[in-house]
């Protein structure tokens, strides 16, 4: 005969419940396995991306050791390079002038290289002529090299026509980049991108190989004390902290975000595993009155829920992988953030680690929601619960307030917290304290909202069953609803975030658009003074003001700000908050929120600005809303901007027309009065469309985060179906007692849909509440400590009150549902205490 | 002095009734109970006691047979008649008790006459004069959760008249309590029973509880016959 072990009556009851019950087990770890594979797939596709995008970026760096680079858009003296060259330490030096180049009206990096320089420090760079092109070709002024990307359809020998700032010249493909990868780059001689280009005399780059026994850091003070004030030093470390920056916080967020469906599940795991508790409280009982202690009791339940954590883990890495894969071949690698490139498909990086990270985390989800319940039916009185009087609770004390104030307090002071490492953590932690807050307060909220409605007294029967019941067991109806709030919760806390985002944008957008056509060249800067002339002189045309962008370099381990130059930045870029007037002598600039909150400034505050050959101090006016540049603005006077750098071109323009002018009309006679080469690369909007354009791609940028929602709120209704059968099924004795006292079959389905009713409604209203409260973190601590920038709280009440009502229905028709099966003639035989 | 016989309550003829399998559970039971009388049925486990008490409580159909109570024929109603029949005539008292541990006591009692849409004051007092009744005065806002078995066998019985109903229907009300607890159970179940002036079906193993009735009789496989 088999011994049976300390573990046998356990095992027993874990796989006895789980025969008995395979659909509510199935729904826990499909609920479990659903969190943990968006969260990973989503880590996934990220990764992937960016990981392209890193190496991309390496491609063009070509390995070098350390870079020196332009501060600015002119670059610098060149005179710098031979210096550099010398300096012990260093073992070779290739200068490199950079261009934002046009090929074929198709923007491509382009790179003007010394190849006999370049071959010992960034070797995947080097051009590689074609087979019938001699080798001196790759010397030759007239040569374009392109990596297979960039050279697309075009066949060697093709003549394309190359536009930088306006200036067109012709150059021939001649061969191809090897070491490029799959990034669009073009080569060609550094002479040839200087004169032909009007760079001479100057450079936008050092690339730089260190001696063997170099000591890094004595080379790079060495340097440094070399730099103009035009050029800075990076290194390998700085691109990768720059690229990292760039989106850490927009990928961040989604992971939080996929993360939510983690979050639902594991309120579902509470919720299955606290009503499961509630039905074996009699097994429970009489395992205690038979012997075993309450560390068994409460051992047995934690090993259901690893159990079920481990499985869902299991099947949600899986699935995660799989998601992933199909996301980066269908859609790529860029999840609506903009930063990696749209359609790009980088090939799936897998990460180990982050594949256990997800996994430990479902685990984690379904041991929390495990914790409570087995808590509970480890304390279960074994006298009381052999009764099987439901609800061990009396109905006349309140339901506990204190945890649910503690929790959102403990929240509370989380939000206050700052920043680490540039994310929010305690951001994300405030969240689900508020959350777990929510859920605390349930049962007294449950009460609460019923106390008017409970002292009445209903004719109509299902009415007053229902209405007695939920007042009478308050913990089992907050179990019900956990999950379900925690979703809609989260879903309208983020509808209220993305509501008053847009609306926040949008009503930039009408305040930074006034006027009614914009011309963009998209980062070149084609219009100098006699072309900005002709445009403003185009028939139609009341007013032209013409602006620049031009990346600037504060610090070399950030993205590059934007400086931009118009006419009267104070009426271009109205100041949030304070604005202090000019000191005597000072050069005034404004800063974008994010500038402020990266830079640490603030109106009063000195800058150093690299302008020109030289750096300028400035001094902040006022900080002003900008939502374009999340790495961070800067605005001069036009006028200002000429005199400091002798730079006149222009990028932007923006036309106001006549009253009587057609806007058409006005459109068609700009075009015409730009040069041919340029005409092709410069886009003529109407304010309309370009707003239209702008909140396209906010919306395409939050497509992904609607669908995470809709998961996590399907995941959260998959909870109320499930939990609805599951009381149902435990309901079946009381079911029967009222059958015989003459309640008929449907009296009791709507007595159960008015109870699903009224759960929806506790549900509806605690959701709403816990999700604006929730958005408050999300749009006063998340989003300004991730993207720095800050907005106004807009509520989308037609969405609120549609969740609602969405909510109520759906609550009651599981119910009913549910309560179909259980009202069967075996709900008579149940009233049998034998059976 | 011509003696008219009182219309039968309940009459039962020819019923029969098998298991799902097919076992036979007893064939060709006969009864009639007249009004305010009191009948107690005793058998063996399994033999079909508590189905003959659904048969005739209309919460299931025989095979064979009829069941007329107060003068109407179970099988000619649909199942919402059946239970508005039940609503009003019938009381119910089970062997689990199955009281609503969310109802307090009051409630508990007064839960038929909710059914019956009684106005709710109504419904209040009756459950105060009926908790007192049963030795449970003044405690109409108590939960079942503090009561003992026997005390919730108590709020069951006054539950089972609240709506003065023609029939009572009792599973083995005593399986679960103690003998001196059952035997005083049994005791005012019968007071009330008889106070009420309603008829009474019990179905019992105890032979104690089955002394109380006015006839006992036996469920065999081939009906009921007397003790």
């Amino acid at each position: 005969m088999r011994a049976w072990r300390a573990t046998t009556a356990p095992r027993w009851m874990i796989i006895g419940e789980w025969r008995a019950h395979p659909v509510r087990v199935a729904t826990a770890v499909i609920a479990i396995a659903i969190g943990v594979a968006l969260g990973f797939a989503v880590h996934l596709v990220n990764a992937s991306a960016l990981d392209r995008f890193a190496r991309g970026l390496a491609t063009v760096n070509g390995g070098a050791d350390l870079r020196i680079e332009a501060t600015g858009g002119r670059g610098f003296g060149e005179e710098l390079y031979p210096r550099i060259a010398r300096l012990p330490g260093i073992a070779a030096a290739s200068p490199v002038a950079t261009l934002d180049a046009r090929i074929d009206g198709i923007a491509t990096p382009l790179l003007g290289i010394d190849v006999l320089r370049a071959a010992a420090v960034t070797p995947t760079l080097l051009p590689k002529p074609a087979n019938n092109v001699p080798e001196t070709a790759v010397f030759d002024p007239q040569s374009l090299f392109l990596s297979r990307t960039a050279l697309g359809d075009r066949s060697v020998g093709r003549g394309v026509d190359v536009v930088v700032d306006g200036v067109v010249e012709r150059f021939v493909v001649v061969g191809a980049l090897p070491g490029a990868g799959t990034r669009a780059l073009g080569v060609i001689d550094i002479a040839a991108a200087q004169s032909r280009f009007g760079r001479l005399g100057r450079i936008d780059r050092i690339d730089l190989k260190l001696a063997d026994d170099a000591d890094a850091g004595r080379v790079r003070a060495a340097i440094g004390a070399m730099l103009p004030p035009d050029a800075r030093l990076a290194s390998v470390a700085d691109d990768a902290s720059r690229t990292d920056a760039l989106s850490r916080a927009y990928r961040v967020n989604l992971d939080m975000l996929a993360l939510v469906a983690l979050l639902t599940g594991a309120f579902l795991v509470y919720s299955a595993q606290a009503l499961s508790v509630a039905r074996r409280r009699p097994q429970f009982a009489l395992l205690r009155v038979l012997g075993s202690s309450r560390r068994a009791v409460m051992t047995q339940l934690l090993a259901e829920g690893l159990v079920l954590g481990i499985t869902g883990a299991a099947i949600g890495i899986a699935l995660g992988l799989g998601i992933a894969l199909a996301v980066l071949r269908l859609v790529g690698g860029d999840l609506g953030s903009g930063y990696f490139s749209a359609g790009d498909t980088p090939p799936l990086v897998f990460a180990p680690g982050a594949a256990l990270g997800f996994a430990a985390l479902g685990l984690a989800a379904a041991l929390a929601g495990s914790l409570l319940p087995a808590r509970s039916a480890a304390t279960v009185a074994p006298a009381v619960a052999l009764k099987n009087l439901g609800d061990a609770i009396d109905p006349r004390r309140a339901p506990a307030l204190l945890p649910a104030v503690l929790l959102a307090a403990a929240g509370i002071g989380c939000a206050l917290l700052p920043a680490v490492g540039g994310i929010p953590l305690f951001g994300y932690l405030s969240v689900a304290l508020l959350l777990a807050g929510g859920i605390a307060v349930m049962p007294w909220l449950a009460r609460a909202l019923l106390a008017p409605i409970a002292r009445r007294n209903f004719a109509a029967p299902p009415l007053e069953l229902a209405i007695r019941r939920l007042r009478g067991a308050p913990s089992q109806a907050a179990v019900a609803l956990s999950g379900v709030v925690a979703s809609v919760g989260l879903m309208i806390a983020m509808a209220v975030m993305v509501a008053s985002f847009r609306g926040s944008v949008d009503a930039w957008l009408d305040h930074i658009l006034p006027a009614d056509i914009y011309l963009t060249a998209g980062g070149d800067a084609p219009f100098d003074p006699p072309a900005q002339a002709r445009l403003a002189a185009t028939p139609g045309v009341r007013r032209a003001a013409f602006g620049l962008q031009r990346p600037i370099l504060l610090a070399a381990d950030r993205p590059a700000l934007t400086l931009i130059a118009v006419p009267d930045p104070a009426h271009a870029y109205p100041a949030l908050g304070r604005d202090i007037a000019v000191p005597d002598g000072a050069i005034a600039v404004r800063v974008s929120e994010p500038a402020a909150r990266l830079y640490h400034v603030s109106p009063g505050s000195a800058l150093l600005l690299p302008l020109g050959e030289r750096r300028v101090g400035v001094t902040v006016t006022g900080v002003f809303r900008d939502y374009a540049r999340q790495e961070g603005a800067i605005a001069i006077d036009g006028a200002t901007y000429d005199r400091l750098t002798g730079d006149r071109a222009r990028g932007e323009a923006a036309i106001d027309i006549a009253t009587d002018a057609n806007p058409t009309t006005v459109i068609a006679a700009l075009r015409a009065r730009l040069a041919p080469a340029v005409a092709a690369s410069v886009q003529i909007v109407p304010v309309a469309a370009l707003k239209a354009r702008a909140l396209a791609i906010f919306d395409r940028s939050f497509a992904i985060t609607y669908a995470l929602e809709a998961v996590a709120i399907i995941v959260g209704l998959a909870g109320v179906a499930a939990t609805a059968s599951a009381q149902t099924i435990a309901r079946t004795r009381e079911f029967g007692m009222l059958r015989h006292l003459g309640v008929t079959r449907r009296q009791i389905v709507a007595m159960l849909g008015i109870e699903g009713a009224l759960l929806g409604v506790i549900g509806g209203v605690a959701g709403v509440g816990l999700g604006c409260a929730v958005a408050q973190v999300l749009i006063r601590v998340i989003n300004p400590q991730s993207f720095n920038w800050t907005m106004e709280t807009r509520l989308p009440l037609s969405l609120l009150g549609v969740v609602v009502v969405a909510l109520v229905a759906a609550s009651a028709l599981t119910a009913m549902l549910a309560g179909r099966s259980a009202v069967s003639v075996d709900a008579v035989r149940a009233v049998r205490e034998d059976w | 002095m011509l003696m008219v016989q009182p219309h039968p309550l309940l009459s039962l003829s020819h019923l029969g009734k098998s298991v799902p399998g097919g076992r036979r559970l007893f064939d060709d039971v006969a009864l009639t109970l007249a009004p305010g009388e009191f009948v107690a049925i005793m058998g063996e486990s399994g033999v079909g006691k508590s189905t003959l008490l659904n048969l005739v409580a209309g919460l299931d159909t025989p095979d064979t047979g009829n069941v007329t109570l107060d003068g109407i024929a179970l099988g000619t109603l649909d199942e919402d008649r059946r239970a508005a029949l039940r609503r009003r005539r019938v009381g119910f008292v089970f062997q689990a008790f199955h009281i609503l541990p969310h109802l307090t006591l009051g409630q508990n009692v007064g839960l038929p006459l909710v059914l019956l849409r009684a106005p709710a004051g109504d419904a209040a007092l009756r459950a105060a004069e009926l908790l007192a009744a049963v030795g449970l005065g003044g405690r109409d806002d108590d939960y079942p959760s503090q009561l003992s078995g026997g005390e919730l066998q108590r709020v069951a019985i006054a539950r089972a008249i609240a709506h003065r109903p023609a029939l009572i229907l009792a599973d083995e009300p005593t399986g679960n309590l103690d003998p001196e607890t059952a035997a005083r159970v049994m005791a005012l179940l019968v007071a009330q029973i008889r106070m009420a002036g309603a008829a009474a079906l019990l179905v019992t193993h105890s032979e104690i509880a089955a002394a109380a009735a006015d006839r006992v009789l036996r469920l065999t496989v081939d009906g009921l016959l007397p003790a």
